[in-house]
């Protein structure tokens, strides 16, 4: 820590611990000190404190608690002469405004303050719910890190321009505070750029202190997917070192540092998270709490985005797809709303498909890519055109089976083009282009580059060639269509049958364990991976493509117990990838010895006692469940790799296989569960519900609009008479 | 040899007002003993018996044995074991009484002591084997105290402390039976072999010299750090000064003098006594000044920032500016010449330790029970003896420097990370990544056979201008200080790029001041905290460090090198010890010793070539271990 950057640091954490210690006098002057305080929707408290002191808290006295640490934490400001060792004290000052900072928060969320944190398009806290569903593009790989921009560019076009970049570079991006009265979230608002969760853009707030919303995410990050529970210092370091180590993030600081920002960036150093500013603050070149450098400056606005994935050590494979909009991730999950959409295609629009063909390879001209019909730019305005993407493709390791798994990537291959929406699969497209997007240039002809270069990207070691035809005439695309559907069902039909014991090997999927070390999925035909991304098939053409990387065939062995559904394999296996940690465990079964979580479970399974049942709640469902917990509290307690018998993650489609909780009587055992998900899987339901002889079983299963009451909801299984009564004992 | 050019200015002036008086001073005598005892030097004089003392000619003209049989190889090894048990021995029995006054503590049978480290007094209680739940610190402190006081009189087993050294370096000690068994049986069985007609083979004694010394780095030395930080606080960085410049025209200037922090703690204490205070102003004095010499200095430095008045050798010249009213001493590096020196002034010189006596000072024997009131009462002395100042003779040089001081191995963890992020990785990764070229102890006494404390001074220059981080103790430090090297934006002028630039990021000079002698033992354990960090090493001496006390002169110094030698690290004396005149003994020491426990001896005069023997195999470590090169131009090559 230089000097220079000590001194403005320790002075910033006097200062933004002075003002918490105001605001907080003030709010309990007003609102007393047993008031409740909260951010909303997080089973974390104060996430930054819970994680550092194991805090719980909940009323405005557990905040003094907190003041009277971060206070305990604040250094005398460095003398001028024969100062004493400012480095420790400074990572301290930048702790103790971490405290500080997200009681201030807190208190806007809290005590009737008037001033709340989420308005125009500031979103403040990040809600657990948020925080898991984009900790799963941290787990994949989707979002390689974040950075979190302090202040702001010096012109909005500038701004864009970083922003872009960092888009470009799937780098989700924080911001807060500002330079000269403007944020740079600002700056991107006037310039009309679409922020939030969807786009990677996520503007914190104004406030500088509001920056602290980027490291509780962190913090939290760690221990829903590190699996830490906080206690002491110690659970603490871990909390930080895991960022350190896994959590590849970084601040930019825009404009002038001021001695708040110091302190922040104090506070995030402890996090190995890397400051890069385009202003003369100093240096800290030598290594130790960081990765590599701890302060970088001044580094122009062109090359700090270079500097700061260096300095982070982040290992950036950079897309450069020859397109004229721009490409990554962070454009995925972006809306393209009616009015900016020039032309809307599938859906009730037009008939439209996508098919994938496995072709021998003489037969396919590899880069080759057609139009056949009207391009894009044929499309009146806000029109639409009918549509049939044909893609061949040919590879020495190429199998039929894996068609779909291939097919499935179109989706997010063409999303992550800015000013493409697509939705759905196969007959099922619906596709929006933006008029924006095609002010840029783009054309159908565009889709066809993004699709063989991502295909011989990603599936390298499958794909030798690809070429792709898109047909934008009627008469065209109702001529193929009958051949595509033909594939689907025999696709269909061939995964259907395909049972646990039909097979020698699952796969394995260790791709969560760069942030649960603990955890290890086993992906069956009949029981897809917790995340509801990978089935048995993903997991073989996973493992072909890469068979050094997080997917392994595992043999099932010796069969122990068919009906709870383990294996001498299996258990071997988990026993050697948990790292010890867990020694057996049952596919099918929750009571004992369920199969673990990292914490990407589209669903969580739940046993209710006094129903003699099981109830499932699905991410993002955000009301009460009948057994007292809601999606964000349950989750706390099934991730990280345990073994939680009675709680289990699971994805969604597991409700509809034959082994769904076998152990403990199948579907005949599920009470409750979400309205969204009895709709979502209301045909594959019944057809189970048929299967087992209980047509009627899914009316008799409750959900949120029957009740979350466990009383009710006993009283309404005996109404129904719902067959899990008859069952034996659950426990 | 003849009297080297005195550097410290302070020393010169006071000097020459002692010059004009005609008092004698320790530079005075020692050239008086010029040419000084060739035999004697070169370890060849044997006074085992009474056939002799016999001496064997270094020529080979006369003889080559003693009466009895002995050669130059049983002489020199069989005095150097001597010496070595004799400075284990201080150090241990320093260590014992801390254990006595911790066990009194613990009994309630003290007077102004407390425990002042309660966290470390649990950990090390738990490295003792003590069950501390729901213990009372006070028993745990006397349990403590027991449990210590059995590693002296152990008889078999290891002692307890050397389970902190890497797992390598207890397989070799085992390996050579060099694994110290009991503190005292050690120093006593090395008296028993040392006696006529007991061990002979040169390597044999080298084997019971190396476990004698490791008795003392391991055991003693080590204990007397640790019981002293509980009782006294462990130390935190903290500014001082240093130099004769500290003392006060119009104070009570009082001089602690000697090692034990028991004595030093509560006179520190009491000066602040209101009475004694008021009773100073009616004498006419502004206040009561309390400064260090020597370890003592170092102890109190490091715990409450007390100023240094100076080392070693200047403990002559802080009576001779005339304003010390008292200099209370207590065991270790007490000069006769004190006493003697102290006759020619007003100042009383009181001894307060019942082993060690000295002809014409007031003995106030020194106990816990009642040690606040004879702190007092040595206070008052001095407070009193004021008035009887002769202020035309008082002649204070102006000289004083700031220094940092008080960095130990626990600290450092909190300094490089803060409360959340502490540990040793900023050190371990710039050794890695080259801007730090290794980790060098200066230490040791300041002689006036030497440089009389520059040689240290030159030392360290030369090792901070090529990226080496310097860590010092004793007396070496105190001279450092004085000469701003432990001031960290006057350092930092004379460091190499890299070792300032990760300086600055942590706000340390590049000379770290960790405390008295016995603290020598912090550096054995931030040693193994770096081996623990890892990627440099995994055994003490697989890293880049190395260790001189060029200007070493007491018995005590013998043990502390043979202790990091035997313990992996080079040693650097600037005079040998006294066993040149065999040369297997010395080929055996300062090369083939290396193959065995990985450190060895060296012996260089010349403070500039000591540095570069030091880089140069600090550089061999870095090129074992693959170390980056280094990021910086380095004035002394690497690879030269």
């Amino acid at each position: 820590m230089s000097k220079i950057i000590a001194t403005k640091a320790i002075r910033g954490a006097h200062k933004i611990v002075t003002r918490a210690k105001e605001d907080l006098a003030k709010a309990i002057d007003e609102s007393g000190i047993d008031s409740p305080v909260a951010f909303p929707d997080t089973n974390y408290y104060l996430p930054f404190a819970y994680a550092m002191l194991g805090i719980k808290a909940q009323k405005a006295k557990d905040l003094l608690e907190i003041l009277k640490y971060a206070e305990s934490l604040l250094p005398p400001i460095p003398s001028e002469n024969v100062w004493l060792p400012y480095l420790g004290p400074t990572l301290d000052a930048g702790m103790a405004t971490l405290f500080a900072q997200e009681i201030i928060e807190v208190l806007k969320y809290s005590l009737g303050n008037t001033i709340t944190p989420t308005n125009e398009f500031w979103v403040g806290f990040t809600t657990d719910a948020i925080l898991r569903e984009q900790g799963i593009k941290l787990v994949d790989g989707r979002m390689p890190g974040f950075a979190a921009i302090v202040g702001a560019a010096p012109t909005n076009k500038e701004a864009v321009r970083i922003v872009r970049d960092l888009q470009e570079r799937r780098i989700l991006v924080f911001m807060s505070a500002e330079t000269n009265g403007k944020c740079i979230a600002e700056q991107l608002h006037e310039e009309g750029v679409q922020m939030g969760w969807d786009t990677f853009l996520v503007p914190h707030g104004k406030d500088v202190a509001s920056t602290i919303y980027a490291l509780n995410f962190a913090a939290r990050a760690a221990m829903t997917f590190g699996g830490i529970t906080p206690k002491g210092i110690k659970e603490a370091r871990d909390i930080l070192l895991y960022n350190k180590d896994r959590v590849h993030s970084f601040v930019l600081a825009l404009g002038d540092v001021d001695d708040e920002k110091h302190a922040t960036a104090a506070g995030a150093i402890n996090f190995g998270f890397p400051v890069v500013a385009d202003t003369d603050i100093d240096q800290i070149l030598p290594t130790g709490i960081c990765r590599y450098e701890h302060v970088v400056s001044p580094i122009g606005r062109d090359t700090m985005i270079d500097k700061a994935i260096e300095i982070r050590g982040l290992k950036l494979s950079m897309e450069k797809i020859d397109i004229p909009v721009p490409y990554g991730p962070a454009f995925e999950g972006e809306r393209v709303r009616k009015p900016q959409t020039a032309c809307e295609i599938g859906g009730k629009f037009s008939k439209a498909f996508e098919y994938l063909r496995f072709r021998k390879s003489e037969d396919v001209n590899n880069g080759k890519i057609e139009v056949i019909g009207p391009e894009l730019d044929k499309v009146p305005e806000g029109g639409s055109t009918s549509y049939a993407m044909i893609v061949d493709v040919a590879g020495r390791k190429m199998q039929p089976d894996f068609e779909s798994v291939l097919e499935r990537r179109f989706h997010t291959f063409l999303s992550e083009a800015m000013g493409i929406m697509h939705t759905g699969q196969r007959d099922m497209v619906w596709i929006r282009v933006s008029k924006e997007a095609r002010k840029s240039g783009l054309l159908f002809k565009h889709f066809g580059v993004i699709i063989h270069s991502k295909l011989l990207k990603e599936f390298p070691s499958i794909v030798d060639k690809a070429q792709v035809a898109i047909y934008t005439k009627l008469e065209d695309v109702e001529k193929l269509l009958p051949e595509a559907e033909k594939a689907y069902d025999e696709r269909d039909a061939r995964l259907a049958g395909m049972t646990d014991e039909s097979v020698d090997v699952f796969y394995s999927c260790k791709l969560c364990q760069s942030y649960a070390p603990n955890h290890v999925c086993i992906i069956s035909p009949e029981k897809l991976g917790l995340c509801g991304a990978y089935n048995w098939l993903d997991g073989k053409a996973a493992s072909e493509i890469n068979p050094l990387g997080g997917n392994e065939p595992v043999k099932k062995g010796q069969c122990l117990d068919t009906v709870k559904g383990e294996w001498k394999g299996i258990n071997d296996y988990i026993y050697e990838k948990s790292n010890k940690a867990i020694s057996r465990f049952n596919m099918y079964s929750i009571m004992d010895s369920p199969t673990t979580s990292c914490g990407c479970f589209e669903c969580i399974i739940a046993v209710l006692p006094e129903a003699n049942g099981l109830m499932v709640v699905n991410r993002g469902y955000s009301g009460m469940t009948p057994c007292g917990m809601k999606f964000t509290v349950l989750a706390g307690s099934v991730g990280g790799g345990n073994q939680t018998p009675g709680f289990m993650g699971v994805g969604r489609l597991y409700l509809t296989s034959k082994k769904f909780v076998l152990t403990e009587g199948g579907l005949m055992r599920l009470v409750w569960m979400t309205k969204e998900l009895k709709d979502a899987l209301s045909e594959r339901l019944k057809k189970r519900c048929e299967e087992i002889g209980a047509p009627d079983l899914l009316g008799k299963i409750a959900d949120e609009t029957v009740t979350t009451d466990p009383a009710a909801l006993a009283e309404y299984l005996k109404k129904v008479n719902h067959p899990a009564l008859s069952l034996p004992p659950i426990m | 040899m003849s009297r080297k050019k005195l550097q410290d200015k302070a020393n010169i002036k006071v000097l020459a007002a002692a010059k004009k008086a005609g008092i004698d001073t320790v530079w005075d005598r020692f050239e008086a003993q010029q040419p000084q005892c060739g035999f004697g030097m070169l370890g060849i004089c044997c006074r085992m018996c009474n056939m002799g003392p016999c001496r064997i000619d270094p020529f080979g003209e006369g003889p080559s044995k003693g009466a009895c049989g002995a050669t130059a190889d049983t002489i020199a090894a069989r005095d150097m074991a001597r010496a070595t048990a004799a400075g284990s021995a201080s150090h241990s029995d320093h260590a014992r009484d801390l254990a006595l006054t911790l066990i009194a503590l613990g009994k309630g049978q003290t007077q102004g002591y407390s425990i002042r480290d309660p966290i470390k007094l649990k950990i090390i209680a738990g490295e003792f084997g003590i069950d501390i739940k729901d213990k009372k610190e006070i028993d745990i402190a006397r349990q403590l105290g027991e449990k210590v006081l059995e590693e002296f009189g152990k008889q078999e087993g290891e002692l307890i402390l050397t389970k902190r050294a890497p797992k390598k370096q207890q397989d070799i000690w085992r390996s050579m039976n060099i694994t110290p068994r009991g503190i005292d049986r050690e120093v006593v069985e090395t008296l028993s072999r040392t006696h006529e007609g007991m061990d002979q083979d040169y390597k044999n004694l080298v084997q019971t010299t190396m476990r004698v010394a490791l008795a003392d780095g391991w055991g003693g030395s080590m204990i007397a750090t640790e019981l002293s930080d509980i009782l006294f606080g462990s130390p935190q960085p903290i500014r001082a000064r240093a130099n004769l410049g500290v003392l006060k025209e119009d104070e009570v200037n009082i001089i602690i003098h000697g090692h034990e922090p028991t004595l030093s703690d509560v006179i520190v204490t009491a000066a602040q006594d209101k009475e004694l205070l008021e009773l100073a102003k009616s004498e006419g004095a502004k206040g009561i000044n309390v400064a260090g010499i020597c370890c003592t200095a170092n102890e109190i430095l490091v715990r409450r920032g007390l100023p240094v008045a100076g080392n070693f050798l200047q403990q002559e010249l802080a009576i001779l500016t005339g304003a010390i009213e008292l200099m209370v001493v207590d065991i270790q590096c007490i000069m006769p010449g004190v006493a003697q020196a102290a006759k020619h002034f007003h100042t009383k010189v009181i001894s307060t330790s019942p082993k060690a006596a000295i002809p014409g000072v007031e003995g106030i024997a020194f106990h816990e029970d009642k040690a606040l009131d004879t702190a007092k009462e040595i206070i008052k002395l001095a407070v009193e003896n004021y008035k009887r100042r002769d202020r035309s003779r008082v002649n204070i040089p102006k000289e004083s420097m700031e220094l940092v001081a008080g960095f130990t191995a626990e600290n450092i963890f909190y300094h490089l990370g803060g409360r959340f992020r502490g540990s040793y990785k900023p050190l371990n990764e710039n050794i890695i990544n080259g801007r730090i070229r290794g980790v060098a102890g200066v230490v040791g006494c300041d002689n006036p056979k030497m440089g009389s404390g520059a040689y240290h001074v030159a030392l360290v220059k030369e090792l901070i201008k090529n990226d080496c981080l310097v860590v010092q103790t004793g007396c070496a430090a105190i001279e450092c200080g004085k000469e701003g090297l432990l001031r960290p934006e006057t350092a930092y002028e004379m460091a190499g790029d890299g070792l300032k630039e990760v300086c600055k990021a942590v706000g340390i000079p590049p000379v770290l001041h960790a405390g008295s002698c016995v603290d020598n033992t912090r550096i054995l354990i931030a040693c193994c905290e770096m081996v623990k960090e890892g990627g440099i090493g995994t055994s003490l001496d697989e890293l880049p460090i190395a260790g001189a006390a060029l200007e070493w002169m007491a018995e005590k110094a013998m043990a502390i090198g043979w202790y990091f030698v035997a313990s992996g690290a080079l040693v650097v004396f600037g005079t040998p010890m006294r066993v040149t005149g065999s040369q297997a003994l010395t080929d055996y020491i300062t090369k083939d010793l290396e193959q065995t426990v990985g450190g060895k001896w060296a012996f260089i005069e010349n403070p500039i070539d000591a540095a570069h023997a030091m880089l140069a195999h600090i550089d061999k470590k870095r090129k074992a271990l693959k170390l980056q090169p280094m990021l910086n131009k380095q004035a002394f090559p690497v690879g030269v």
